[in-house]
């Protein structure tokens, strides 16, 4: 059974297997290896029979061909409503022939399937909201990319990604004396401003225990001086932990289940060890569905909730505000028109909707609402991994043209993304369409109103 | 014939039919897997109770959801179909004649007319649903044979109960054609698409539990449909 030096079942468990795809520019010779990369009908087989139970079945069976779904997917709306876009198509010919044909399939059929899974869906799970029969096909995606992993039939980032994972416990090769070193630097850079500031790592039972997006680290370290400041005027009795501070999972973009359950388990493991009161999570959309709505399912916890109750950013943030922990100053609030790009996966698959709101009423004067919002709001078209994946650059390009045009119509020029992925997108988007608007995160805007308490300024 | 039909065969597709549909409920509540589908069906119940309810109500009511508002062509055929298919077989007058007959029990009727115009309704929205089916790009690339065939299999009974009720030609031809079609129907749903008669309430009920115990229901009001 020919499998690639490159591209194989195998996950990545090494340096040396890390360093050898990162080498492979592009992935050329990965995706050379994968035509010739067999599947293992046997272990499809088993693998169906083992995970594929009533729900996914039953989805499959009774979907009435109704095409309900169709214009609840951004791909079939930006790409002039190909038939091929259509959600229900898009599942039926891929996992729904796998089932059908009980994994007989071979090699072109699975890279096709891989091509689908990765390249025209983002797992957004908006066409689960306009199914009648409530048939979640982000969630047979999800599915679909783990069966995928598990033959090798996985885009070359997102086996990287997934590597990243499994060695370093981090999407980035960021080690966790990269980690504390960072976070010292920016308090270093810092203190002379704020006097007193600190980012303090693995202190025992603080009240917040704040973890992040390994991004911010390896290239927007600011971002971790911006939540530190934050935290310290609003008077947190806060901590980073030095391992397990890493919440994203390109783990679960890959499909990779094992991964995952490695990299949330280690979070898990911060929350025991330092015993906070609870978390923080950073402005990622995905790395709080990956660690606190689906991870506790991956490391088994029969719950289904994190060792210590756990809270995304724009939570902290509207409860900050509505303590008045961070007071605005009136003069200083965003005058003009300003939307909100809404996360899925912490928006729609996770139901912080007015979190959101709550932030725009008190920071913003003319706050406008995309067109649809909150749950029914479109993704970005950079999520699920989109974003990372060259071999459908193209694809992401055109998908963005949904947003592009939902941020239009609001006429604001500034859109507060408070997720990576849609940061990441938003951007690329003003790139290749050239359409004027700025982008942000919250904390640099937060920081510019923030009225500060006398006591924490500098001695003149 | 018109012994066997409404004697032995119809008995057997009764029972076909309920025991059918029961075990569909039974094999798919038993292959639910929390951690599979990462959903704790057993902790957190009432969250999922009030997620269920609200993702099975809110979509049956016409243009109750985004979806249903977002198609009001759709919306009209399919729940014109949909409430021509349950009520009239249920309330028919000839039917609870023959129910009393038969048991001595029976359910309230309506009028003739109504069955008249709800069987009309329920043929007229098939016809468009077919239509459909074949003019729009979307729903023809993912139609199959069997789409049509369970169309037929649920218009079938209606078709030759109204042409039975005018007499167009002989009488007994068609009450037998249509008590047959009858039977067929109720066989056919637990074994094709037309088990979304149990699956509709099944699926709705466990995307409702996800969304109300998983996905955000424990921290806001509730998925709005």
């Amino acid at each position: 059974m020919p499998e690639g030096t490159l591209c194989n079942k195998k996950p990545v468990n090494t340096r040396e297997e890390l360093d050898a795809l990162l080498a492979d520019k592009s992935g050329k010779l990965y995706y050379e290896e994968m035509k010739r990369l067999d599947v293992d009908k046997a272990a499809l087989r088993a693998t169906l029979e083992k995970t594929c139970k009533s729900r996914m079945r039953t989805w499959l069976e009774i979907c009435a061909h109704c095409g309900m779904c169709a214009e609840s997917c951004f791909f079939y709306l930006a790409n002039n409503k190909d038939p091929k876009q259509v959600p229900s198509y898009k599942i039926q010919s891929t996992l729904g022939e796998i089932v059908r044909r009980n994994g007989d399939v071979d090699t072109e059929f699975m890279i096709q399937v891989m091509d689908t899974a990765w390249g025209k869906c983002t797992c957004c799970n908006r066409c689960g909201l306009y199914c009648p029969f409530g048939i979640d096909m982000g969630v047979m995606f999800g599915y679909l990319r783990g069966l995928c992993f598990s033959q090798g039939f996985v885009p070359w980032e997102m086996k990287i990604g997934s590597g990243m994972h499994r060695i370093f416990r981090a999407q980035m090769d960021v080690t966790p004396e990269d980690w504390v070193d960072t976070c010292q630097w920016m308090q270093e850079e810092n203190e002379e401003e704020w006097p007193g500031l600190e980012i303090p790592v693995d202190k025992e039972n603080a009240d917040i225990l704040y973890t992040v997006n390994a991004r911010e680290p390896k290239h927007y370290p600011e971002d971790i001086a911006e939540a530190a400041i934050l935290f310290h005027i609003a008077g947190e009795n806060w901590t980073v932990p030095s391992v397990g501070w890493e919440e994203t999972s390109l783990a679960m973009f890959a499909g990779d289940w094992e991964g995952c359950r490695m990299q949330v388990q280690e979070v898990y493991g911060a929350m025991e060890r330092l015993k906070p009161k609870r978390m923080v999570v950073t402005e990622c959309g995905h790395a709080y569905r990956a660690t606190v709505i689906e991870g506790p399912y991956w490391a088994g916890i029969r719950t289904g909730k994190t060792p210590i109750p756990s809270f995304h950013y724009v939570e902290w943030v509207a409860e900050a505000l509505r303590t008045g922990k961070l007071k605005i100053d009136p003069a200083k609030k965003i005058k003009e028109p300003v939307t909100y790009q809404d996360s899925c996966n912490y928006i729609r698959n996770a139901g912080l909707k007015e979190c959101a709101r709550e932030i725009m009423s008190y920071i913003a004067e003319d706050f406008r609402e995309m067109s649809p919002c909150k749950e029914h709001n479109f993704c970005c078209g950079g999520g699920g991994g989109m974003n990372g994946v060259g071999r459908y650059r193209e694809q992401r390009n055109i998908g963005l043209k949904v947003k592009r045009d939902q941020i239009l119509a609001t006429g604001a020029k500034l859109v507060i993304a408070p997720c990576h992925n849609c940061w990441d997108a938003i951007r690329d988007m003003e790139e290749v369409y050239h359409i004027g608007i700025r982008w942000s995160f919250l904390k640099p805007l937060l920081l510019k109103m923030v009225i500060v308490p006398d006591h924490l300024k500098p001695k003149e | 014939m018109y012994e066997l039909v409404t004697g032995p065969l119809a008995w057997l597709s009764f029972g076909v039919f309920f025991i059918g549909c029961l075990v569909r409920i039974v094999l798919y509540i038993r292959g639910l897997d929390w951690k599979l589908d990462r959903v704790t069906y057993t902790v957190n119940v009432s969250y999922g109770i009030r997620g269920a309810l609200r993702s099975i109500g809110f979509w049956l009511f016409p243009f109750g959801t985004h979806g249903w508002r977002q198609n009001p062509f759709l919306t009209i055929l399919v729940f014109t179909f949909h409430i021509g298919l349950l009520f009239t077989p249920i309330f028919l007058i000839g039917h609870n004649v023959l129910l009393y007959e038969r048991w001595g029990i029976s359910l309230p009727t309506i009028p003739e007319t109504l069955a008249d115009i709800l069987t009309l309704m329920v043929m007229v929205s098939a016809l468009f649903l077919l239509l459909r089916r074949l003019a729009l790009p979307e729903v023809r690339i993912i139609t199959d044979g069997m789409d049509y065939l369970v169309l037929a299999i649920a218009v079938m009974p209606f078709f030759t109960g109204y042409m039975a009720h005018i007499q167009a030609s002989s009488y007994s031809f068609w009450l037998t054609v249509h008590i047959l079609s009858g039977e067929v129907m109720l066989v056919a749903i637990p074994f094709t698409k037309l088990s979304h008669f149990v699956n509709f309430f099944l699926s709705r009920a466990q995307l409702g539990m996800d969304f109300g115990i998983k996905r955000g229901g424990m921290k806001n009001k509730g998925m709005v449909w």
